[in-house]
């Protein structure tokens, strides 16, 4: 998948409580969590932030609750990818779950600024900033997530699985 | 080379002799957990999958512990979604009313989780069933839906990092204190995607309450699973709790079990901790706090509302007041806790000390209700997290202690040890 946008740089250990304060937990409309979406570190993203934006974080992105309304919030809010230099471990998994595109890439994260543009070929691990012209790789997705992203996504997976095990 | 607790675990569960950290593997769950935030999204998917049934309705389990009793018709909602799910589904494991607790105190409590199970949970804190010696970790509401279908997962085993634990504790030193202290050390992803495995012969001298506490805020340290190995005194708490015609296997690490790291801590070393504002990991002890004054203390969550805890707190609040202009709430985390501590004489204790006690709910833990904090209040809780706006408003701060600094902080009106308002261990 080919994905181009805008970066939105954000700190190391941002946590799900930032991206989806748990206030609003009371609804799993991903129309509602995107209206709130990094409220909590800066008021004006949930409205400012276009769709295909792209979240550029440092480390361990995505810590604290296993709150899927996270990447759910953030997906819905428009953006079309998060790169960071490590995600935190249930929130890399439901990243994928639900489809929102994540890559870890220190190089990228640290080349990377507010604003610039930005290109991430989430097939080969390539990111390019077209702003500064520069590429960076990302690393490798682990292969049994290749096999979920190939099945269309977790659910789908399962389906497919849970047919073949019925012959 | 031979096996951690955890990997030994997960090759039984996945059919295999043997699997080693990096390994990915499928293995089957003993049990599948969500609440009423969580469990709706994998509810939706469940049903949009076109499944039937669960499973096994004996290994789902549903527990309506954050937003209820209801507190708000969304909440209510969402609760009704799960009742109504439980009934079609006849789950037997399911929590409501005067029958709900906070899940991860709950399950244990109830004999769900048994030692060797391996257990996940649509809640980030599912790591506490570590404590029994089983294989327990935080997923999405999605990985919930498939496991309800299937009743299997995928995992990447994970590498342990083994901590061992020596010396003995100094005065009013629990579990919480040595969790705030590992985390201080090792930062909210020094371990990163991995076992944390607590050994050593401290572990000995540890109450299941206080191992509850450790292995529930391994996730504070970005890892996937904390684990014990059973021994005495977890076979005491287990013993009227889980049937024994229930099949139980105990593994335990092999001494050649490779591990990613090791720690060494001496407990003597080690005095209450105070998470500071806005993260676990910046513990300090309570002699290097200073000068805190707080608006609120809470004592309860799935960290800290067991009855041990309840009745360190009473012992510090016994004919104490607290201060003025100070909010005590005590959230006792289960019926069976409630009662317990109020047929101990602890709420007696607590109201005379002008506490609230409050029904079994997660509610102020993750800032959803009874007892939110307005902007430029400052709170200590026993709670998990202390992180931007986690009790309420953004600007709002939580400091995370032991039972015991809380409550004493609660009659002082800022942060300190019970020695310090003249109560001795």
């Amino acid at each position: 998948m080919n994905i181009k946008g805008t970066s939105w740089k954000f700190n190391a250990d941002i946590n799900t409580d930032l991206i989806i304060p748990g206030r609003y937990l009371n609804t799993i409309d991903p129309n509602e969590l995107a209206k709130h979406c990094m409220e909590d570190i800066d008021p004006d993203f949930p409205s400012k932030v276009k769709t295909g934006d792209i979240i550029v974080a440092d480390k361990n992105f995505g810590c604290g609750s296993s709150r899927e309304h996270a990447p759910i919030a953030i997906k819905a809010a428009g953006v079309s990818c998060v790169i960071a230099k490590s995600f935190a471990r249930i929130f890399y998994r439901n990243a994928f779950n639900i489809g929102l595109p994540v890559v870890i890439s220190k190089e990228a994260v640290d080349g990377i600024d507010e604003s610039d543009e930005v290109e991430v070929d989430t097939h080969k691990g390539r990111i390019t900033n077209i702003t500064k012209n520069k590429t960076y790789q990302a690393e490798p997705i682990p292969a049994f997530i290749e096999t979920i992203i190939a099945s269309g996504g977790l659910m789908p997976y399962v389906i497919k699985k849970r047919g073949l095990n019925k012959t | 080379m031979g096996m951690t607790i955890t990997e030994k675990i997960l090759a039984f569960h996945s059919g295999l002799k043997k699997v080693k950290a990096g390994q990915l593997i499928e293995a089957k769950v003993d049990i599948v957990l969500a609440n009423d935030i969580t469990a709706p999204i994998a509810i939706d998917q469940f049903r949009a999958s076109g499944t039937k049934n669960v499973f096994n309705n004996n290994k789902v389990v549903l527990v309506a512990d954050h937003f209820a009793p209801n507190k708000d018709i969304l909440s209510a909602e969402q609760c009704r979604l799960l009742r109504e799910f439980a009934k079609e589904q006849q789950i037997t494991h399911f929590y409501e009313g005067g029958e709900m607790g906070i899940e991860h105190a709950l399950l244990p409590e109830k004999g769900i989780v048994k030692p060797g199970d391996v257990v996940i949970g649509a809640d980030s804190h599912t790591c506490t069933y570590g404590a029994l010696g089983a294989f327990a970790t935080g997923v999405g509401s999605t990985d919930v839906a498939a496991a309800m279908i299937t009743g299997e997962t995928w995992f990447r085993t994970p590498e342990s990092i083994r901590f061992i634990l020596n010396g003995r504790l100094n005065p009013w030193v629990s579990g919480k204190d040595l969790i705030l202290y590992t985390i201080g050390d090792i930062g909210v992803d020094g371990a990163l995607y991995k076992a944390m495995e607590f050994t050593g012969e401290a572990i000995k001298n540890l109450s299941m309450s206080d191992r509850f506490t450790m292995a529930n805020m391994a996730i504070e340290a970005g890892a996937k699973s904390g684990i014990m190995a059973v021994d005495t005194i977890t076979e005491a708490y287990i013993k009227d709790r889980i049937n024994n015609d229930n099949q139980m296997t105990l593994f335990t690490s092999d001494m050649d079990a490779e591990y990613c790291d090791m720690k060494e801590y001496d407990l003597s070393q080690i005095e209450p901790q105070v998470a500071f504002p806005h993260s676990p990991e910046n513990a300090r002890g309570i002699s290097e706090v200073g000068d805190v004054p707080i608006d609120q203390v809470v004592i309860g969550s799935c960290t800290n509302g067991r009855l041990e805890d309840l009745q360190v707190a009473a012992k510090v609040l016994k004919g104490n007041r607290v201060a003025p202009y100070v909010r005590l709430i005590i959230i006792p985390a289960t019926p069976h806790i409630y009662q317990e501590a109020m047929n101990q004489g602890l709420f007696e204790i607590f109201m005379d000390s002008h506490a609230v006690i409050s029904p079994p709910t997660c509610g102020p833990c993750l800032g959803g209700h009874m007892g939110i904090l307005a902007k430029g209040e400052r709170a200590i809780a026993t709670t998990n997290r202390n992180f931007v706006g986690r009790m309420g408003h953004q600007e709002s701060e939580v400091y995370l202690s032991n039972p015991a600094i809380a409550a004493a902080s609660a009659v002082k009106g800022s942060i300190c040890s019970p020695e310090a308002i003249g109560v001795k261990p």
